[in-house]
């Protein structure tokens, strides 16, 4: 899995590429936490999983993760490209009821503003 | 009856193997795409399972069994790690024994899910087996 991220201002977009398990969690993790240390102005979080072939209840994990630390510093988190079988795997983890779901990256940068 | 086994170190990365090897043993039973897919993830929770919880990411054996019978699929996943102390405490939704890690404790209820049956048996010292086991909405396309 490859995680590409961007930075628009004080939003961080992470688009993901591959399959999100416990193996590939990691790198996520990583390299999201190495950006939200690195930069203060960073806000939001945007995750953009129209290219995510494939989550486990890792994935929830790791997302919740991530939420914590941006809801920590006073930020949002939206969830967009959601595929109908990753869609599954957020709604059984209870994380629908607290992340936004968006269609695409422009309507969520457009309801972040 | 159809049937194989696999055998695999269990290494994080062997996760999306063992999850397309059984997607692809599956696939002669003409499963939906989304069928397929909650086959996949079941399998990959248990394995997770295993790796994480059973051998805590020491080394380890994690062997695999699937069957094919008429329209259902059966997949038994054995490990010989540490096992499961409490069985019913595993199954609850959000239970982790590792949160460090941030696990979400939703393997099983994702299993139970997307699988039709879900037998799980466990000697502490001794190992787990996951059985599980799923019907397909069609009928099979080619029995030779």
């Amino acid at each position: 899995m490859q995680v590409q991220l961007i930075r628009r201002k004080k939003n961080l977009i992470a688009r993901f590429r591959g399959e999100l398990d416990h193996h590939t969690s990691e790198i996520f993790r990583k390299t999201v936490d190495k950006e939200l240390a690195k930069n203060d102005q960073v806000q939001n979080l945007i995750l953009n999983m129209a290219n995510l072939t494939f989550m486990d209840s890792s994935g929830i994990g790791a997302i919740l993760g991530r939420y914590k630390q941006v809801k920590a510093r006073g930020g949002r988190v939206i969830i967009c490209g959601l595929k109908t079988h990753n869609k599954k795997i957020l709604e059984i983890g209870g994380l629908l009821k607290i992340i936004p779901v968006c269609s695409d990256e422009s309507k969520a940068i457009a309801s972040l503003d | 009856m159809n049937y194989m086994m696999l055998e695999v170190p269990a290494r994080s990365e062997n996760e999306s193997f063992v999850r397309v090897v059984i997607a692809a043993f599956a696939a002669r039973l003409d499963p939906t795409l989304e069928e397929l897919n909650e086959v996949k993830t079941a399998v990959s929770e248990a394995v997770t399972n295993s790796i994480l919880h059973a051998y805590e990411d020491d080394r380890g054996v994690i062997k695999i069994n699937a069957f094919l019978n008429d329209r259902q699929l059966t997949i038994e996943i054995y490990d010989t790690g540490k096992g499961i102390e409490d069985i019913a405490k595993a199954r609850e939704p959000l239970f982790t024994s590792k949160p460090e890690l941030e696990r979400s404790g939703m393997g099983f209820t994702i299993m139970e899910n997307f699988m039709d049956e879900v037998k799980i048996e466990s000697i502490p010292g001794k190992g787990t087996a996951i059985k599980m086991s799923k019907s397909f909405g069609r009928a099979v396309k080619n029995n030779h």
